[in-house]
């Protein structure tokens, strides 16, 4: 196995693999600074803080030859017996002199910028610059630009030019560009072509300064009042892993979680920009009971006394899952309804739809299809009533009057019914709508239930390739939300707090599509066909 | 604990003496005290009308205020620092993109919850434009905690209430710069001068 020494430590890698100075720094825990270079963009070698020394370690004689000039280490390419050294005061040096370079025509503006906290010229001046400064250094107020979606600070730009390799390479629209030359190097758009795609909002996460703005997080928070938590994207069937960032129960930004098998290092202004709708006043809230005209509120105690005993008596019963529910929600909603009624109609919602498959040219997808766990609601449906109705189907039967009681497990983002179809649904005797927003069928419902939110719920969500990702919960729903799982859990007579890890484990024991889901799931999500690929090979051994 | 550690000392209670027993000397003593302290200077005052004069009103921590810049516009630049270091949580601020030119961002909304503070004045330290301090006036009270939580007006008015007593740390910085070396010539003040001017190149960090 070839190896490379870095700072003394030695390294293996394997023969293919292509490792950068700084990715093969970060084997051995050494981090190198550096600003230009990022893992999905192109090696530019511009900003010269990865300066390290290089050197070739013969194999035979051992005797090492190091270059006399520092090279980048993100332009060098990791050879069998390549030797760096990252820690001399030659490459102090050169660090110090790059910072003390960038705070020349910086405006020292950090306590009223946004990227104070997780800036990387503020980390690397205190890690590596001088205390002492040669230059007069006045602070100003940056020049600020509108570039279209996002705002630039012209004068806190360190130049890496993440931003516009990343318009050209991953989004492909290549709206940003460098004007001028030198030291009066800026970023800037051509006129009547401002920065308007799908993916703009990853140039604030790669911008390493706080060049770049989001014009939506501008000025509400400062970073290091917020705490993240893993979550995943209910917007689209891609599944993309996000951290969600909240304060006090409030999100106020979503950022990309990497994720090598999904979406990389980005994710889409639309997921980036959804988290104003957990918190929109119009939601739903608490649970309330229709008698008459008049809306009851029910407190928790009542409603799990209550239900049973109505959905008993209601006759044939019949749920809709939406294609929004966790795989734990689905699992847990149709084993209550099943043990109400074995007989229970089980179908999927529809499914929403929005235009066609967008692909960038760096191999991000926006699916069309705008939901987030189609496949595992559908398995978990057709688990527990195998053929069982479609959407239009069910539909029709409801609309026949065949079903007594009917619970609807919603959660949609966007409206989903039209009153039409909502009044087919309502020749049930009894109705249950559990939603996130009012809808023309939670307008007629019997029983109204509040749901939470994507950030609200623990759970697991499949994607659309069969990728199975653990999304954690962020914050707390609104005051008398019960998200679909708790209340499930509760209606089973479970007992203690929710606990969709031992559910899914459950699922995963039970049902042969969530095999793979048995053991722990890393942070990237677990492939649900390897179990099946497994099986093929059982079937018919390679001789 | 034992009778025969060593560490024990046991010390025997003196006898008491004649006049000890009279208790006559101790009576006469207490009792000296009690005139000396009758024609002596009185340190009480009577509170709502009379009051202390405060010896070093610049280390008094009191009531908040928030300071306006030259142009009367709030100096706080939102930069969120003071919410950062306040141990109990009492500050609340929402911020947004200034109207102004020559400022990049300012508070919309500023909150201090004054029954929640604990009047530490790390809110003041913190401060890189001295845009917050803490007056002299204790004094401080209210029907209900919502009016007990100041808003930004209402720390702005304490500004304009107590200006003139207590002028501002920056406008003070600015009369030692322009005064030049004569401020720091000497004496008490000395100390204080030369800290002042070594955090007004602080102050000036933004806008």
């Amino acid at each position: 196995m070839p190896k490379a020494y870095i700072d003394g430590r030695e390294i293996e890698f394997s023969m293919g693999e292509r490792l950068n100075g700084i990715q093969a720094a970060a084997r051995a825990g050494i981090a190198i600074p550096h600003y230009c270079w990022h893992p999905g963009l192109s090696v530019v070698g511009s900003c010269r803080m990865c300066l390290v020394e290089v050197g070739t370690r013969d194999t035979e004689s051992g005797r090492i030859i190091m270059l006399p000039k520092l090279m980048p280490a993100c332009n060098t390419p990791i050879k069998d017996g390549t030797v760096l050294v990252t820690h001399s005061e030659k490459v102090a040096r050169a660090r110090a002199m790059v910072e003390e370079d960038l705070l020349l025509r910086h405006p020292i503006d950090c306590s009223i910028c946004d990227k104070a906290g997780e800036c990387s010229l503020q980390d690397y001046h205190f890690r590596y610059g001088t205390a002492e400064r040669r230059a007069e250094i006045r602070p100003f107020t940056s020049r600020k630009r509108d570039l279209g979606d996002i705002t630039l600070f012209v004068d806190r730009c360190v130049m890496c030019s993440r931003c516009v390799r990343f318009t050209r390479e991953i989004s492909g629209a290549s709206e940003l560009l460098i004007i001028r030359r030198g030291a009066h190097e800026e970023i800037d758009v051509l006129p009547e072509q401002p920065l308007n795609n799908p993916l703009s909002g990853n140039v604030v996460d790669l911008c390493p300064v706080g060049a770049l703005a989001d014009k939506e997080f501008l000025y509400k928070q400062r970073v290091w009042h917020l705490r993240r938590s893993p979550g995943i994207c209910t917007l689209c069937a891609t599944g993309c892993s996000i951290w969600i960032e909240q304060n006090q129960d409030r999100v106020y930004r979503i950022k990309p979680r990497e994720n090598p098998q999904v979406n990389h290092w980005w994710i889409c202004n639309a997921g980036r920009y959804s988290y104003p709708r957990i918190h929109d006043p119009k939601r739903l809230r608490g649970t309330v009971r229709r008698t008459g005209e008049a809306l009851v509120p029910v407190d928790g105690k009542a409603l799990l006394r209550e239900l049973p005993d109505r959905l008993r008596s209601a006759g044939r019963l019949a749920l809709m899952l939406s294609p929004f529910l966790t795989v734990e929600e689905a699992y847990l909603a149709c084993a209550w309804i099943r043990s109400l009624d074995t007989q229970a109609q089980i179908t999927v919602g529809p499914i929403p739809r929005d235009g066609e498959d967008q692909q960038f040219s760096g191999g991000f997808r926006i699916s069309a299809q705008k939901c987030p766990n189609r496949k595992g609601v559908e398995e978990i449906a057709a688990y527990f009533q195998p053929g069982g109705p479609t959407w239009s189907e069910w539909l029709n039967a409801a609309g026949r009057g065949e079903f007594g009681g009917i619970w609807v497990a919603g959660g949609y983002v966007d409206p989903w019914i039209d009153g039409p179809t909502a009044r087919q649904v309502r020749r049930a005797g009894l109705l249950i709508v559990q939603d996130l927003f009012p809808t023309p069928l939670s307008d007629i419902a019997d029983y109204v239930l509040a749901a939470g939110a994507f950030a609200e719920t623990e759970g697991s969500y499949v994607n659309a390739r069969h990728r199975l990702q653990v999304a954690r919960r962020a914050v707390r729903p609104p005051w008398g939300n019960r998200p679909c799982g708790p209340l499930m859990w509760d209606l089973l007579g479970r007992t203690g707090l929710y606990d969709p890890r031992r559910v899914l484990s459950e699922v995963a024991a039970e049902i042969p599509y969530f095999h793979a889901a048995l053991g722990e799931i890393p942070d990237i999500g677990i492939d649900l066909r390897i179990n099946q690929l497994a099986e093929v090979t059982q079937r018919q051994p390679v001789v | 604990m034992q009778q025969e550690d060593p560490r024990i000392r046991w010390v025997k209670e003196p006898e008491m003496g004649f006049w000890e027993k009279t208790y006559l000397p101790l009576f006469a003593d207490g009792l000296t005290t009690t005139v000396r302290h009758l024609v002596r200077r009185k340190v009480t005052v009577q509170f709502p009308e009379e009051r202390h004069a405060f010896a070093e009103p610049l280390r008094y921590r009191g009531v908040h205020r928030l300071n306006r810049d030259q142009q009367g516009r709030v100096k706080c630049v939102a930069c969120f620092l003071c919410t950062t270091a306040c141990p109990a949580h009492c500050i609340d601020i929402e911020a947004a993109p200034s109207p102004w030119l020559d400022r990049e961002k300012y508070p919309v909304r500023f909150n201090i919850d004054e029954l929640r503070c604990i009047f530490c004045g790390m809110c003041e330290e913190a401060c890189p434009v001295n845009a917050i301090e803490l007056t002299t006036l204790y004094d401080l009270s209210g029907h209900s905690r919502e009016e007990m939580i100041f808003d930004k007006e209402k720390l702005l008015s304490i500004y304009d209430q107590t200006k003139g007593a207590e002028p501002p740390l920056w406008m003070m910085q600015r009369a030692v710069q322009e005064g030049g070396a004569a401020g720091a010539g000497g004496g008490s003040d000395e100390s204080r001068h030369s800290e002042t001017t070594s955090e007004s190149s602080a102050g000036q960090t933004v806008g």
